[in-house]
Parts: C-alpha cells; structure tokens; sequence
C-alpha cells in the first residue's frame, strides 16, 4: 500500500541466466514429484471408490490402472514416490543444520537420484 | 493511514504466534508418511492385479485397511500444506485465496472418499 515502488523492482533470482545446479534441481525435482503425486492419488483414490462401489465399476477402474498406460503411471509414480520420499528425508536431515554444506548436499543429492532409482527398481522385483 | 509503511503497521503488535505451525505440520506429516508409504507401496501393490473377491478380501483386513486410510489421510493433509505453499509461491492476491480454497476442497475431498470407500470394504 504505502510501498508504491514495490512490484517494478528488478527481479531475482534471474533463472535464465543461471547455470543448472545439482541443489536446484533436485529441489524443484522434490516439487514436481509431490504434486504429480495427485494425479496418482486420484486414481487410487477412485479405485477404492470402484471396489467400493460394485464388481463392475471395480472391473472399469481396476482395468484402467492395469492397463499398459496404467502401468506406465504407476511405475512413473513408484520412482516419483521413492524420491520425494529419499528427498523429503534429506529435509528432514537439513532440518537439523546438518549436510548443509554444498559438498555433502550435492552428495546426498546424488544419493537420491541413485537411490530411488534402485529401490523403484527393488520395488519392482518385490511386488 | 496512506502515510504508514506495512513494516510501521506490524511493528509493536506481536507476533502471529503461528509462525512455524506450517513447518510443524509438514514435519509431523512427512515422518508419517516416512513409515506409511513403504506400507502402502507393499501392500497395496501387491494386491493390485487381483480379482474382485480377493480384493475385498484383503482390504477385509485389518492391517492393510488401516494403512490405506492412513496413507490417504495423512498423504492428504501432507498434499494439501505442500500444495499450498506452491500456490503461495507462484499465485499471489484473490487468485491465491481462491486456489488455496479449492485444494483444501479437493484434498479434503478426496481423502474423505478414500476412507469412506475403504471403511466400506473393511466393514
């Protein structure tokens, strides 16, 4: 209100001209995963909902999420899943002002990466 | 009052006292689903690609019930705190509130029609 320049100020942090780093982008990659996890949440969500609902709907559901594309999604999520979750645990280790130096948190950056990748693929194997 | 800077309108009132709620939630949430997603990846995965009657009776169960509904409402919950701090950082103004509305709809929404299917297969 009282602050009549705010708004036409030169903006930061200029993403075009930044070289990609590791750090940003599995931190925006921890972002795209959680919220794509919706789309797999819904259809979950409905597959319940269709099972709940009678063995026919549960046939059209239960169809689509067995489908070649619904095991494409699936499998997609499964490593979306995977890393948010190594991700959000690096937060929770960040939390406590460990690994925060740009050293370990490229390491653990790559362990994430790696590290969803061979437990998507372990996951796989299991179920 | 065109005369007062925001930083001269806050400043003496206190804190909002909910200043690391937020953060709080997120954490709580995130350790849960720490232990609930492996869970659910097991055993929801394992039994998807079975027929209807061995569906119903899995879910009949006790265990993997109770981690379905679980999953999906603090998956939800986690959702929805996520979520809303994306709206916050790219939306700004009325958009923003109408947004923030709308997701708490949808993921209240949809974790209320997750656990009531699965209490109806459990029950």
């Amino acid at each position: 209100m009282a602050d009549v320049n705010r708004g036409n100020r030169p903006l930061s942090p200029h993403l075009s001209i930044y070289r990609p780093q590791l750090t940003s982008m599995t931190s925006i990659l921890t972002r795209i995963t959680g919220n794509a996890m919706l789309v797999t949440s819904l259809l979950i969500v409905w597959w319940f909902l269709a099972a709940a609902t009678s063995e026919s709907y549960f046939a059209v559901a239960d169809g689509f999420l067995t489908s070649w594309f619904g095991d494409l999604v699936l499998f997609l999520s499964l490593w979306g899943m995977w890393y948010h979750t190594l991700a959000g645990l690096r937060h929770l280790i960040w939390d406590n002002a460990i690994g925060l130096e740009i050293n370990t948190a490229e390491k653990m950056g790559y362990a994430v990466i790696g590290g969803s990748i061979l437990v998507t693929l372990i996951t796989v194997i299991i179920i | 009052m065109a005369f007062l800077t925001d930083r001269k309108r806050a400043s003496g009132m206190g804190s909002a006292k909910s200043g690391t709620h937020h953060f709080w939630s997120m954490k709580v949430s995130s350790v849960a689903l720490l232990f609930l997603v492996p869970m659910f990846i097991l055993t929801f995965g394992g039994i998807l690609g079975s027929n209807y009657a061995e569906v119903m009776a899995y879910f009949a169960r006790p265990f993997p019930a109770i981690v379905a509904a679980l999953t999906i409402l603090v998956g939800f919950k986690h959702f929805n705190d996520g979520a809303q701090v994306l709206i916050e950082d790219y939306v700004h103004g009325f958009m923003q509130k109408i947004l923030i509305i709308l997701l708490t709809c949808l993921s209240y929404g949809a974790a209320a029609v997750g656990i009531f299917a699965i209490a109806k297969l459990a029950l």
